[in-house]
């Protein structure tokens, strides 16, 4: 049995990987605009739930004290979790030299940049007087307030505005000599669009021997950033000393997870979308076996952090720490505890067939799994552990309303809505890196 | 100001190797001033021209230091410009202002390092050389600036190296 799907001869020419994504570019499927109409929907069910939380305030989104962070704050963590692939599969696996990362990274680097676009949103939302947000920029200092750079949730606010600069950086970089091909390709207005997006790139030697070093520079500088972000994320339930929370172990466990849901939605996202813009030959698959096995690697990852985390909730002795545990998987909220083990833990070890990692549907099924049990890993996270804080007294259950549901809906439309645009306007494949895998055909064999 | 054009013979190859030999006799004949256009960075070519490495290493460099020490300094300002004492630590500490450095070195390094692919790639573009559509596609071209004296010359080798097109551009 061979242990991996094989690597697709390309059989391609350059014209041809030119005229294939251009094509992605032309009027769309029906199911295109079904989709972009779905996702449209949801964003708008999203925008009145927040219109009714401007009108009547957060006790429509279920807080209960202590619970002051419910939804919002997990679906923060959820998104930013999710833009983690992108900057894996684009820059970290280029400095690996991994050929199958050509065909998948654009899109997955656009899924970063929405992704953090989507969770940026949620900050906002949670903060209740939204239409004063500018009380939390310490400067010019009227308002005398205090910059506190030991805060976790500073870094944090350092940590995501860099990750979406660079992110956005990279994905626009990477998009200039496409979106030159494209120029070359269209006349009338749309040649004018793609003419400036590609900032007169001709592909000459000096472009090239410049890009191809400032693209390298700029993935070595992004490969410590996608570690680093989440690592920050975790910080602002670690440094804290609610149980649950307090542990060293929430960097890399958090790490994981982020590129484990990200992945998740890789899936979810091409497997449809590369039928709907007809680049089956282009994504195969063999990525989707690859994209699988690192679903499975950071997966069992997470099954280990898991683990680990009840381990020492238990072998600490410490009556609270071991409390917060019990509560996960046998409190009132257990259904959340168990959906978060069952989607991630055990589901994702169904990828050590091969038969499972090839077969699509099958593969879109655990995807939308892995969403679902990513989401909830940081409900029970958050939720629980802040229902029981510090004095018993003090405790309280908060429980998600339709607020929270109709803004979690709202910010998957929003995400589908700027991802599908971006699929119709952008090549979703890249055509550079694509031809860079093709070799020029020679004259003779042998030197050049 | 509008570009002006540069004078010389275009040419478009198929093949890498035919392209690479007319870089490289081309140079033998003194042309050094050559523009190659390539749908795909190339290592042959790149060879053939005698490129080294690029200066936007020196960019990013100089953006990552100043990044990080515009964190340093900046964390440490605003925390002695309003200085509250909490239990008795310091008011500013290094430890937790790391990662302010750490990520405003990754931010300023790579706008810095954007900057000075598109400076470093600008610089040759003040004087406007010819180009063709073809080339983001799927030709190579080599373009040869030169004064009307030494076309034939130019033309000559690039047809021996077996160019598909030559065109001569006044």
């Amino acid at each position: 049995m061979t242990a991996v799907a094989q690597r697709p001869v390309i059989t391609q020419t350059h014209a041809d990987v030119t005229r294939d994504v251009a094509a992605t570019l032309t009027t769309p499927s029906r199911w295109y605009y079904l989709a972009l109409f779905g996702a449209v929907a949801m964003f708008l069910v999203g925008l009145v739930t927040f219109v009714l939380l401007l009108k009547e305030g957060m006790g429509l989104a279920g807080y209960v004290p202590p619970v002051m962070w419910l939804v919002y704050i997990t679906t923060f963590v959820f998104w930013i979790g999710i833009g983690h692939a992108g900057t894996l599969i684009s820059a970290i696996l280029f400095l690996f030299r991994s050929p199958w990362r050509t065909a998948v990274y654009r899109s997955t680097e656009a899924m970063t940049v929405f992704a953090v676009m989507t969770a940026a949103l949620f900050p906002i939302i949670h903060i209740g007087r939204q239409w004063v947000f500018y009380w939390l920029i310490p400067y010019p200092n009227q308002r005398y307030l205090w910059p506190n750079f030991k805060s976790p949730l500073l870094w944090d606010v350092f940590a995501i505005t860099t990750y979406f600069t660079v992110s956005a950086t990279f994905l626009v970089v990477g998009l200039v000599p496409d979106n030159a091909a494209i120029r070359d390709r269209v006349s009338g207005w749309r040649k004018k669009l793609y003419g400036m997006a590609a900032m007169g790139w001709t592909g000459s030697d000096t472009q090239w021997r410049h890009y191809t070093r400032g693209y390298l520079y700029l993935a070595a500088l992004a490969t410590p950033l996608v570690l680093s972000v989440h690592s920050v994320v975790s910080w602002d339930f670690a440094m804290g000393i609610v149980p649950g929370w307090h542990g060293t172990i929430f960097a890399p466990y958090f790490v994981a997870g982020a590129i484990y849901s990200g992945i998740g939605m890789v899936l979810t996202l091409l497997i449809p979308l590369r039928r709907v813009l007809r680049v089956e030959h282009m994504i195969t698959e063999y990525h989707f076996d690859n994209l699988a096995k690192l679903t499975l690697l950071t997966g069992s990852i997470l099954f280990y952090a898991y683990l680990m985390e009840y381990f020492v909730g238990w072998y600490s002795g410490n009556t609270f720490e071991q409390t917060a545990f019990w509560r996960r998987a046998f409190g009132p909220q257990w259904w959340a505890g168990w959906s978060m083990i069952i989607c991630n833990a055990f589901v994702s070890q169904l990828l050590w067939f091969r038969k499972i990692r090839t077969n699509l549907t099958a593969l879109f099924v655990i995807s939308i799994f892995i969403n679902i049990g990513m989401w909830f890993e940081r409900y029970v996270i958050i939720a629980s552990s802040l229902s029981n804080d510090f004095v018993p007294y003090a405790w309280g259950q908060a429980n998600p309303t339709w607020a929270d549901w109709g803004i979690l809906m709202g910010s998957f439309g929003w995400f589908l809505m700027y991802f599908l645009l971006f699929a119709r306007t952008f090549p979703i494949v890249a055509i550079q890196e694509i031809k860079e895998m093709i070799p020029y055909p020679r004259r003779k064999r042998g030197g050049g | 100001m509008a570009a002006t054009p540069v004078p010389g013979v275009l040419a478009a190859f198929e093949h890498v190797d035919g392209a690479t030999q007319a870089i490289r006799a081309l140079k033998r004949q003194g042309h050094a001033d050559l523009t190659v256009y390539s749908a795909a960075p190339n290592h042959e070519i790149e060879e053939a021209l005698g490129h080294t490495g690029s200066w936007v290493r020196l960019f990013t460099l100089v953006g990552g230091l100043s990044g990080c020490a515009a964190g340093y300094f900046m964390t440490r300002w605003m925390s002695y410009d309003w200085p509250l004492l909490v239990g008795g630590k310091p008011i500013a500490a290094l430890p937790p202002y790391v990662v302010i450095m750490f990520e405003l070195t990754i931010l300023l390094g790579a706008l810095s390092t954007v900057a000075g692919m598109i400076v470093l790639s600008a610089r040759r573009g003040l004087r406007k050389r010819p180009f063709h559509p073809r080339f983001t596609d799927d030709r190579i071209g080599v373009f040869v600036p030169c004064g009307p004296g030494a076309v034939a010359g130019v033309q000559h080798v690039l047809t021996a190296a077996g160019a598909v097109e030559v065109t001569h551009e006044a």
